[in-house]
């Protein structure tokens, strides 16, 4: 046997998996996907005595879409992200990350929330939910709270969950899919963890300036990183070639702080992190239509 | 702690009480004696232990046996009808898509979900949809063959 023995609950309501976390709390783990928990149970890093499987709350796996937000539930796998035709049409920015997001037998299983809720900081949902502006919906048996995707990552492998809370529900708000958006990252082979990556999202306004600019990084940190100095500088200012490319050196320079480690050094992680952001800036500048 | 769990395997239903710990691909090989399906690495990186899942292709290193409860599942073992080859294992032999065979079941059984997904794929597409698993012998070029094979005989 791989893992250490665990005693394993699968709940078939929302209020049966609270009360359990409630009963457990820091002793028990959610199961989601297990594409990252049963890998870690099996090397024995993670030894959960209690294991609460979310797979059977069939409530928490579905996507809707109303005129002010498109809502994921914390188990809607990310194929079925990748297979959706509201996520295709209203959120491209999704639908063009999550081919990034390991491979095709990982997203049959891996959900959204257990990829949000993992909190990997090389991990590409997290960033896109903050360039997103989403918010989610943090939940335990006695209390009920949203958080805004920047707030929730909080660092490596850390959020704002509480022992006894889980992560029930994703809410994108309609505005943030109407921008030019572009995603880019450089993984070793397609479906790794990326080596760094950029989202961006950006709106002009009539004068064909940018008003409305969110530019977020993986890989380059602990958590998702938000490019404050380049967003600053690109405010009020034309999408242009020179511009971008000098929105992308400040933030490389200035707004990242990535560290050495075994797949890549600091100094070539701030090189890749200039290089995406031109090309995701120019891949949202390319998508712009003025009428 | 033990589970009941009643699994249906290549079309025939199994009872069983299972520890919580037990992951699908040991009850697969242990219990059940299907020894087809291999394991790799236990982590969900090579795709050696892929099997079909209610019709979706995944690791069963990452999945515990209680998961399976309800389950219909497709092995590599259940593939083949009537002593005849799945066309996919026919395109392994034809095309010399394996060397060793360590990565082979996990190869046709991510295979098939390519052709239920797309039954016509471009070999750019069966590339990406291989990227889930690792062959260390035959450089991937014959297991390409041998899926358009696959894809042109059942087309
Ligand atoms: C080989 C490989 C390559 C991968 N490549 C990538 C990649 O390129 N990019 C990427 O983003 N990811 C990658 N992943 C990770 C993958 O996306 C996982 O599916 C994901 O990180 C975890 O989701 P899960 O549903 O499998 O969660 P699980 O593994 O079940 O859970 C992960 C953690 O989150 C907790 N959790 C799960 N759901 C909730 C919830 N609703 N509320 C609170 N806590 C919860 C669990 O308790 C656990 O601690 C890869 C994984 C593998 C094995
Ligand atoms: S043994 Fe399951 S993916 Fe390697
Ligand atoms: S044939 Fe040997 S690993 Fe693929």
């Amino acid at each position: 046997m791989k893992p250490p023995p665990f005693d394993y609950f699968a709940p078939q309501t929302l209020e049966e998996v609270l009360q359990l976390l409630e009963q457990y709390g820091d002793d028990a783990k959610v199961l989601a996907g297990g594409q990252s928990l049963i890998p870690t149970m099996n090397f024995r890093l993670a030894q959960p005595a209690v294991l609460i499987d979310l797979n059977g709350i069939r409530e928490l796996a579905d996507i809707q879409e109303s005129d002010e937000e498109i809502t994921v539930g914390a188990m809607t796998r990310q194929r079925m992200l990748e297979k959706s035709v509201i996520i295709r049409e209203k959120t491209p920015l999704i639908f063009e990350t999550i081919p990034h997001i390991a491979h095709v037998q990982i997203r049959n299983r891996g959900t959204v929330g257990g990829n949000l809720a993992h909190a990997d900081p090389a991990s590409e949902l997290p960033a896109v939910m903050v360039t997103l502006n989403a918010t989610f919906k943090l939940q335990s048996l006695k209390s009920e709270r949203w958080v805004s995707a920047s707030d929730f990552f909080q660092g490596m492998y850390m959020t704002a969950l509480q022992p006894e809370e889980i992560l029930t529900e994703v809410r994108i708000p309609v505005q943030a899919v109407t921008g030019l958006y572009g995603f880019e990252e450089v993984a070793r082979r397609h479906g790794d963890y990326a080596l760094a990556g950029v989202s961006v999202l950006v709106h002009l306004d009539e004068n064909q300036n940018c008003e409305d600019v969110r530019i977020t990084y993986f890989s380059v940190g602990e958590a998702p990183v938000p490019a404050h100095n380049a967003v600053q500088f690109l405010t009020g200012q034309p999408l242009e070639d020179e511009i971008i490319s000098e929105a992308a050196e400040l933030a490389a320079n200035n707004d990242i702080d990535p560290h050495d480690d075994i797949h890549a050094s600091a100094k070539y992680r701030r090189h890749l992190a200039k290089i995406l952001t031109i090309r995701a800036l120019q891949k949202a500048k390319n998508r712009n239509k003025p009428n | 702690m033990a589970i009941s769990i009643s699994v249906t395997v290549n079309g025939k239903t199994y009872n069983h009480e299972v520890e919580p710990r037990m992951l699908l691909v040991h009850y697969l090989r242990d219990v059940l004696r299907l020894t087809g399906t291999h394991v790799g690495c236990d982590t969900s990186g090579c795709g050696a232990c892929t099997v079909v899942v209610n019709g979706r292709a995944v690791k069963s290193c990452t999945m515990l046996a209680a998961q399976a409860d309800g389950a219909e599942i497709t092995t590599i073992e259940g593939l083949a009808s009537n002593g005849d080859l799945h066309p996919l294992q026919e395109g392994f032999r034809e095309e010399h898509g394996l060397q060793c065979g360590f990565c082979t079941p996990g190869m046709i059984m991510t295979a098939w979900q390519i052709l239920q997904d797309n039954p016509n794929p471009s070999e750019e597409e069966i590339r990406h949809g291989l990227e889930g698993n690792l062959c260390r012998c035959t450089g991937y070029q014959n297991i390409v063959k041998a899926i358009q094979y696959a894809a042109k005989k059942i087309g």
